[in-house]
C-alpha cells in the first residue's frame, strides 16, 4: 500500500540522518536534567504535601522544567525536514505526479513523525519507572499525562508540518514552527495586558492550558477533542498549501 | 496517446500557456520545443496530473487528467526537470520506493525494477547513495523512475540540461530505445536534441503553439540555412564582389578579423547557389580556400522563419 511506502520512506529518513539521535540526545539530556533537579527541590522544599504527585505534574506539565517544554523545543527540529526539504530537492513534484492523494502524503510524514514523538516519549518512562523501585508511583495520572503529552506533541506536529509546507528552508521551518508554538503556549499568560473576556477566549487556544487537566489525571474529552481539532486544522491548512500549485505558479 | 486540446494554464494574473493543442499518437516521439519562460514546464506538469488546466482538455492514453488525474498519474512516467532525487538513499532502494508507492507487487514489481535498473545502465550502481552519482547517473536515475512502470505515456521535461556531452549523447540513445514502447513527451531549447531524438516537433513561445511540425523538415530547415561562412585566402573586397557577382546571392558581409585571411558571411536566397557553386568560383580566381561553413539557423531565426506567411508553409 502506498501509504506504508511511504511512511517506510518517511522514517527511514528520520534515521538516517544524523538529526534524530542529536534530537534525541538533547531530549533526554534535558528532561533528566529536569527530572533530577525538581526531584531534589520537591524532596527538599515540598512542604510534606503530597510530594510525589506534585512532582510529577511539575515535571511532566509544568513549564519551563518539564517534558511538555522540552518536547515544544524538539518538535520543530523534527517537522522541518517534512516537506521544506520535498520542496527543496523538488522531489515534491515527483510525489504529486504520482498516483498518491495529497492526503497521502501529508497523512504519512504526519505518522512518521508520530512514530519519532511516540518513541522519545517512551523513553521517558523510565523515570516513573526507576523511582518506582524505590518510592509507590501514580501510574494512572502518569499515564494520563503520557497520553496528554502525545496529543500535546501531534498537536506540535501538525503545526510543524504545516509551517515546514511554507517553504523550502528547513531552518525557516524549525524557527517558524517554534515562534508559532511558543505563541501558542504563551497566549494566556499575561492577565494585566487582557481583559477577562479576551483571556478566557486565548486560554481555550492555549495548547497547555489544555494539557494541564491530563497532568492531574483527568482525561477530559472537551481537551481531547481541543487536540484533535487542532491537528486537523493545521493539517487541512497543509493541505490547502499543496493545493496552491493548481493556482500558483510556484513549485 | 497525449491529447490537448486548448489548454490554458493562468496563475493569478498571469498566463502560463494559452490555447495550447497538439497530440501524439501511441508510440510517437514529440518535441516540445521553446525558450525558458515559454510554457513547456507548464505544459508537462499539465499532463503529468501536477495541476489542473484553467482551460480546455488534457487527456493521456484516453484519461482525462483534470477530471481523473490519480488515474492518469497511473500511465504517465514523468521526470521533474532539475530534481535532486532523495540522496540519502540507494539507488535501488528509491526505485523500490517508486515501486511500492506505484503499487508494484510481487514478481511484477521485481521484473520492473531489473527492467528499469538494466535498461537505464544502473545495474552496476544500484546500491551507491544517489547523492554519491555524478549528474548523469542522477539523471538515469531520474529516467528509472519515471519508465519503471511501463507507462503508455512518458514525459520529460529537459532531460540533458546539465550534463556534459558525452552523458547528453547517452541520455539521447536512451530516450530513442525507449520510443516505440511508450509515447514520449520531450521538452528542450536544443534544436539537435529534438531532430535526433523526435518524431515531430512543437514549437512554443511565450505560452503559445507558434509552429508545429516533423522532425525530418525542421532538420532540413535548419540545415537549409541560408547563409554561409568562408574564410578565404586572398584580398576581402574583391572576393566578396566575385561573390555577389553570383545569381541568387543576396548579401555578403566581410567580417572582421580572419587572421590574415578574408571572413565572409555569403546570405543566399532559395538554396542558390550551392556551396560547391561559391567554392568553385573562389578557386578559379585563384584564391585558397581556407574553410566553407553552412551557419545553422538559432532557435530565434527559425521561429522566424516557421511563423513568417511568406515562406513555404511547413508541412504538418
Amino acid at each position: 500500500m502506498s501509504f506504508l511506502a511511504l511512511l517506510r520512506k518517511e522514517l527511514r529518513a528520520y534515521f538516517v540522518s544524523p538529526l534524530v539521535y542529536v534530537v534525541a540526545a538533547v531530549f533526554y539530556a534535558l528532561t533528566g536534567f529536569f527530572f533530577y533537579t525538581q526531584l531534589v527541590y520537591f524532596v527538599q522544599y515540598g512542604f510534606g504535601l503530597n510530594i510525589l504527585g506534585n512532582f510529577w505534574v511539575a515535571f511532566l506539565a509544568g513549564a519551563p522544567y518539564s517534558v511538555s517544554m522540552v518536547l515544544l523545543l524538539v518538535v520543530p527540529l523534527l517537522t522541518m525536514r517534512l516537506l521544506a526539504e520535498e520542496r527543496k530537492l523538488g522531489t515534491i513534484e515527483l510525489l504529486l505526479t504520482y498516483p498518491l492523494r495529497d492526503g497521502t502524503i501529508v497523512a504519512a510524514k504526519f505518522a512518521a513523525c508520530t512514530v519519532i514523538l511516540a518513541l522519545l516519549l517512551a523513553g521517558t518512562l523510565a523515570y516513573p519507572a526507576f523511582l518506582a523501585a524505590s518510592q509507590p508511583v501514580p501510574w494512572q495520572p502518569i499515564l494520563a499525562s503520557y497520553l496528554g503529552l502525545l496529543l500535546l506533541g501531534v498537536s506540535f506536529t501538525a503545526c510543524g508540518l504545516f509551517v515546514s509546507s511554507l517553504t523550502e528552508s528547513q531552518v525557516v521551518a524549525a524557527v517558524g514552527t517554534l515562534g508559532l508554538l511558543l505563541l501558542l503556549w504563551a497566549v494566556s499568560w499575561n492577565e494585566a495586558a487582557t481583559t477577562p473576556a479576551v483571556l478566557r477566549a486565548a486560554a481555550r487556544l492555549a495548547m497547555f492550558d489544555h494539557f494541564e487537566p491530563f497532568a492531574k489525571g483527568v482525561v477530559d474529552a472537551g481537551d481531547l477533542a481541543y487536540f484533535v481539532a487542532v491537528s486537523a486544522f493545521f493539517a487541512f491548512l497543509t493541505l490547502r498549501v499543496l493545493e496552491a500549485r493548481h493556482w500558483w505558479g510556484r513549485r | 496517446m497525449i491529447a490537448v486540446e486548448h489548454l490554458t494554464k493562468e496563475f493569478g494574473r498571469t498566463v502560463a500557456v494559452r490555447d495550447v493543442s497538439f497530440h501524439a499518437d501511441d508510440g510517437e516521439a514529440i518535441g516540445l520545443l521553446g525558450p525558458n519562460g515559454s510554457g513547456k514546464t507548464t505544459v508537462m506538469r499539465t499532463l503529468a496530473g501536477y495541476f489542473p488546466p484553467t482551460a480546455g482538455r488534457v487527456s493521456v492514453d484516453g484519461i482525462d487528467v483534470g477530471r481523473d488525474a490519480l488515474r492518469a498519474r497511473q500511465r504517465v512516467g514523468y521526470l521533474p526537470e532539475n530534481a535532486v532525487w532523495y540522496p540519502d538513499m540507494r539507488v535501488r532502494q528509491f526505485l523500490e520506493f517508486c515501486a511500492d508507492v506505484r503499487g508494484l507487487r510481487g514478481a511484477a514489481r521485481r521484473a520492473c525494477l531489473t527492467a528499469a535498473l538494466d535498461g537505464c545502465g544502473l545495474a552496476d550502481v544500484q546500491q551507491r547513495l544517489i547523492g554519491h552519482l555524478s549528474k548523469g547517473y542522477r539523471q538515469r536515475v531520474g529516467i528509472a523512475q519515471a519508465v519503471l512502470h511501463e507507462p503508455a505515456v512518458l514525459i520529460l521535461d529537459e532531460p540533458t540540461v546539465g550534463l556534459d556531452p558525452r552523458q547528453v549523447v547517452e541520455i539521447r540513445q536512451l530516450i530513442r530505445e525507449l520510443r516505440g514502447r511508450t509515447t514520449v513527451l520531450l521538452s528542450t531549447h536544443i534544436l539537435s536534441e529534438v531532430s535526433s531524438v523526435c518524431d515531430r516537433v512543437v514549437i512554443i513561445n511565450r505560452g503559445r503553439v507558434v509552429a508545429e511540425n516533423s522532425a525530418a523538415a525542421l532538420a532540413l530547415e535548419q540545415q537549409r540555412g541560408e547563409r554561409t561562412l568562408l574564410r578565404v585566402d586572398g584580398p576581402a573586397a574583391p572576393v566578396a564582389a566575385a561573390l555577389r557577382a553570383l545569381p541568387g546571392v543576396e548579401r555578403v558581409e566581410v567580417e572582421p578579423g580572419g587572421a590574415g585571411a578574408a571572413c565572409l558571411t555569403v546570405t543566399t536566397t532559395r538554396g542558390e547557389p550551392k556551396p560547391g557553386t561559391l567554392a568553385a568560383t573562389i578557386v578559379a580566381r585563384g584564391w585558397a580556400l581556407l574553410e566553407l561553413r553552412p551557419l545553422s539557423l538559432s532557435l530565434e531565426d527559425l521561429y522566424v522563419r516557421l511563423v513568417t506567411p511568406s515562406d513555404d508553409p511547413p508541412a504538418a
